[in-house]
């Protein structure tokens, strides 16, 4: 039987806000346990919450972008369960009419587009930590994250292969960053995943019953968990068995997905309207203010990076995934205008290379736009040839200096003076005798030998292409 | 002494006639002495004369406000920074909170003391002030009797003279009832009036703290600190505050007194409906006229509040769970464990009969037929109200079917009790504000409160009429004690 995979996701991001989604206390990552928890992220008795309306602002940054309707009237729902790190009892959660409603998002798998749609983003509150080593057999709680604004964005079930949901869930992280309402980071879980996973005969159109994936937080882990579930999904049902509905987590160190709770054992939540706070009214002139300043967005840039900078379609792709990313390489071109398709190169080679070798963020790194463009110059004037370049790229990477300033002190600057490259020719001619009668009977390979020759006596700085021409004029005549 | 109006303390106080020092321990003397009333679950003698200490060099200095050294209770609802907060409940036994509730903020910044917190039903969940873990209060007019609830320990303690006035909470007539029980004026505000930060939540949609007074000018002066904008309380209401004292005196020619037919019939005990009736005919001669009015759908209030008070309340209770603060359960083998044994002995019987009625009304497969039925109950109560009040100006009923019952009467039969809050539910389910006057003795010498019902946010108003009536009778001077 051939199988089809079918596959949703429940995205949770943290949204950049400064204070909690209903308090005043801060939402920095990595403080002190308990040092950013106020008397409400505490639920001391008679406290009340008051809502964040720049969570709102970034949540309704996202629905724009994803086109969605925005809901001009959205409800708060008190979502009850008990846990520890969990101090009222509920989380303030959006069921019945959430900020945002419908809308899509188009991807990119191996060249052919795809829209996935998203059947609804909605504002929550994230829940504290339960620290479980260290406390000599007690759990340790930290209310830190408790309070931290969420925006939980929920697919159709749209996709069809891990590889596909894995290229969803890029799209929306690049989307959040582009937006600036998330940092994405994964590893602090600011952007984190769940993936409702079933399979089901090619021909039907039903269903199949579905797991839920948890604790699959980088997209490396998305990918090989859909995979494994998938596999497992197949073998129970082509040898007779049921699938059952259930959560099922995660192992990395394993690779395999285990159950973690059926669909018995899920909580009653007992949704209902948070009577602590008022339905949310939002006013057009908030919307079209938001709207006004929604930055271009990463498939707007990627089709202008390919109509303006005549870019292949991976090369854009590649430099929009992050707005950092695509604002480099813009910069550079700024300096460098004729060059797009140089300086997109040399983003995605040597800098991309640079940056995955040192571990660092595009922010981060040492060559800045301005002095990539302006090393990128001087091979487009002829100052340098692009293997010189590379050397200057590492000199301006350890902190030496501009592109000038390193080509002057080196003194690396192409000799593109004939007057001095063909005195070099001469000698290497006159000391290779043999070379030059092959190639004279017909072996034009050897004419790589003389260039590599006059290369290696100049250090690398004659023009290649003038020692190339002065060669051939000399041995061709 | 202790039976000035608030304005006279604070003309004695203001002419030195006596220090706040001396007012403060004068009062601290009474609640001494009448302990048995029990009305106080926390007294705070230190306290309270250091704030008087304060609270002299105010007025020597020439900066009192109108409340400055006038000793007050709270019911033990209010937070208050460093002074223990139980709602009436062992849960809450070790609570000290390390924050003023915003109406405690305000009653400070007057400069008036804070004597102590008054006693409660648990959570404020109980019409007879029975349900406390502090024990019964007494009724300072019959001591084999409820003082009413949940605010029967503000009620007691002002009726008892152990504090010129006290604040008070209502979620479904646990201000206006108690004040009825003890022959005091005790004032509802509308929904939003009053912040709700810091006070425990019982029913979040429903609650509203206000003052309990011998008479609608005090209850004015204390409505007046206790009222405004909160932005801590997204459910306070953003309109301006009027002086509640300008316009007591104003003429009620030509008030229209609305009466309605589906509380004055049959079913009202003809010794309150009598005496009701005096209080209305009253108001005919201070040039008031009465009309019929009708509230087709109130006797769905009490089924409709019992569902979602309850629903409310099983949601903000959950946060007594023993992990962070209040009891915790001395022996526990896990999680679940401590959770079942912390609610389990931590809470009293009323409370869980509520929180589990709440649950189930909320609980998958449910929802629908109760929480969303009882939602719609509530709207078509509210939109009664306004409709009524096209007719009329206040609306008046008894505040309760009875007078102040013997203990134990309806300590055992639930549904007795909640119906006891028949009339004055209604006016929390539509959120409008109420007030509850002294209105005549029953044949029991037991107070009687008329409750008059205002619309939205005409406190004022209600206080006027309230006042007028006071002034040509003389039901809200008579004293136990």
């Amino acid at each position: 039987m051939e199988w089809e995979t079918v596959i949703g996701l429940e995205i949770h991001a943290q949204l950049k806000t400064k204070s909690k989604i209903f308090s005043g206390a801060a939402t920095a990552y990595g403080a002190e346990p308990n040092t950013q928890a106020c008397a409400v992220d505490l639920a001391l008795p008679g406290v009340l919450p008051v809502m964040n309306r720049d969570a709102a602002r970034m949540a309704v940054k996202f629905g724009l972008a994803i086109g969605a309707k925005i809901n001009q009237t959205s409800i708060f729902d008190r979502k009850n369960y008990f846990y520890p790190d969990l101090p009222k009892g509920y989380q303030i959660s959006q069921l019945q009419l959430p900020i945002v409603g419908e809308g899509s998002i188009t991807i990119n798998v191996n060249g052919e587009k795809k829209t996935i749609g998203i059947t609804r983003a909605h504002l929550e509150e994230d829940a504290g930590k339960s620290l479980h080593e260290d406390f000599h057999g007690m759990t340790g709680i930290d209310l830190n994250r408790a309070g931290t604004p969420l925006i939980e964005i929920v697919s159709e079930p749209d996709m069809r292969s891990a590889t596909e949901a894995v290229a969803y869930l890029k799209s929306i992280h690049s989307l959040v960053r582009y937006l600036d309402i998330c940092d994405g980071n994964m590893q602090e879980g600011s952007f984190r995943c769940d993936a409702n996973v079933s399979i089901r005969p090619r021909s039907q159109e039903e269903y199949g019953t579905r797991t839920e994936l948890k604790n699959i937080n980088s997209f490396r882990f998305v990918e090989k968990a859909i995979e494994f579930e998938v596999e497992r999904q197949i073998d129970i049902l082509e040898s007779g068995g049921r699938v059952v509905q259930e959560t099922r987590l995660y192992d990395s160190d394993k690779n395999e997905t285990r159950s973690m709770r059926s669909k018995e054992e899920a909580n009653d939540y007992r949704y209902f309207p948070d009577p602590d706070l008022p339905q949310m009214v939002l006013e057009d002139w908030f919307i079209d203010a938001i709207r006004a300043e929604l930055p271009e967005l990463p498939g707007a840039r990627r089709e202008r990076f390919i109509s303006d900078y005549e870019l292949s379609d991976y090369d854009a792709e590649t430099l929009t995934t992050s707005k950092e990313l695509a604002d480099y390489y813009e910069q550079a071109v700024a300096i460098l205008p004729s060059q797009p398709k140089l300086i997109a190169n040399w983003v995605n080679g040597e800098l991309s290379a640079g940056l995955n070798r040192n571990a660092i963020r595009i922010t981060e790194s040492p060559v800045t736009a301005t002095m990539l463009g302006q090393l990128l110059t001087r091979i487009d004037d002829n100052t340098i040839s692009g293997k010189i370049a590379k050397e200057v790229f590492e000199a301006i990477w350890r902190g030496e200096g501009n592109a000038d300033e390193i080509i002057e002190k080196c003194s690396l600057k192409q000799i593109s003076d004939n007057s001095t490259i063909e005195p070099v020719i001469d000698e290497i001619l006159s000391n290779n005798p043999n070379q030059i009668e092959q190639y004279k009977a017909g072996n034009g390979k050897l004419l790589g030998f003389f260039v590599g020759q006059v290369m290696k006596a100049t250090q690398g700085k004659a023009n290649p292409k003038q020692v190339n021409e002065l060669l051939r004029k000399k041995l061709d005549t | 002494m202790h039976k000035k109006s608030l304005q006279k303390l604070a003309l004695g106080l203001a002419n030195k006639d006596f220090s706040t020092i001396e007012l403060t321990q004068y009062f601290l003397d009474r609640i001494e002495a009448h302990q048995d009333i029990n009305a106080f679950i926390t007294v705070d003698r230190e306290g309270s004369l250091q704030q008087a200490a304060a609270a002299d060099k105010l007025l020597s200095a020439g900066e009192a406000q109108p409340l400055t050294g006038i000793p007050l209770a709270h019911k033990d609802i209010f937070c208050t920074d460093g002074l223990r907060t139980s709602c009436g409940s062992k849960m809450l036994d070790n609570f000290i909170a390390p924050y003023d509730a915003t109406l405690i903020r305000k009653f400070r910044q007057t400069g008036s003391i804070i004597l102590g917190k008054t006693n409660m039903d648990e959570f404020a969940m109980g019409s007879s002030n029975e349900t406390s873990y502090y024990g019964r209060v007494l009724n300072p007019w019959n001591k084999e009797r409820v003082p009413g609830g949940s605010s029967g320990g503000s009620a007691a303690a002002v009726a008892a003279h152990l504090a010129p006035a006290a604040t008070g909470t209502d979620t479904g007539g646990s201000i206006r009832q108690p004040a009825s029980f003890c022959g005091l004026t005790g004032l509802k505000p509308s929904y939003g009036r009053v912040s709700r930060y810091g006070m425990i939540a019982f029913a979040s949609s429903l609650d509203q703290a206000g003052p309990m007074a011998h008479s609608a000018a005090d209850a004015a002066i204390l409505l007046q600190t206790m009222s405004g904008f909160d932005e801590r309380d997204s459910t306070s209401v953003d309109i301006a505050v009027p002086d509640f004292s300008e316009d007591l005196e104003n003429n009620l020619e030509g008030l229209k007194i609305g009466m309605p037919v589906e509380f004055f019939n049959d079913d009202l005990d003809p010794g309150i409906a009598s005496i009701i009736m005096n209080a209305l005919r009253e108001y005919e001669v201070l040039g008031a006229k009465l009309v019929d009015i009708s509230l087709p759908n109130s006797h769905l209030s009490v089924p409709c509040y019992y569902v979602l008070a309850p629903a409310e309340a099983s949601s903000n209770l959950s946060r007594f769970d023993g992990a962070r603060y209040g009891y915790r359960t001395a022996e526990y083998d896990d999680l679940l464990d401590m959770y079942k044994k912390t609610r389990a002995e931590g809470f009293g019987d009323e409370v869980k009969r509520r929180i589990m009625i709440g649950a189930y009304a909320l609980s998958a497969g449910y929802y629908d037929a109760y929480y969303l039925k009882a939602q719609k109950i509530r709207r078509l109560i509210s939109d009664d109200f306004t409709r009524a009040f096209e007719k009329c100006d206040v609306i008046a009923s008894p505040t309760a079917p009875e007078t102040a019952f013997r203990f134990g009467d309806k300590s055992d039969d639930p549904v007795a009790m909640y119906l006891n809050d028949i009339y004055t539910i209604s006016v929390n389910l539509a959120g409008l504000p109420g007030i509850s006057i002294p209105a005549g003795l029953d044949k029991n010498n037991l107070p009687v409160g008329l409750q008059l019902i205002g619309q939205y946010f005409d406190e004022a108003g209600l206080l006027n009429v309230a006042h007028r009536y006071q002034q040509v009778t003389d039901w809200h001077t008579l004293s136990p004690l």
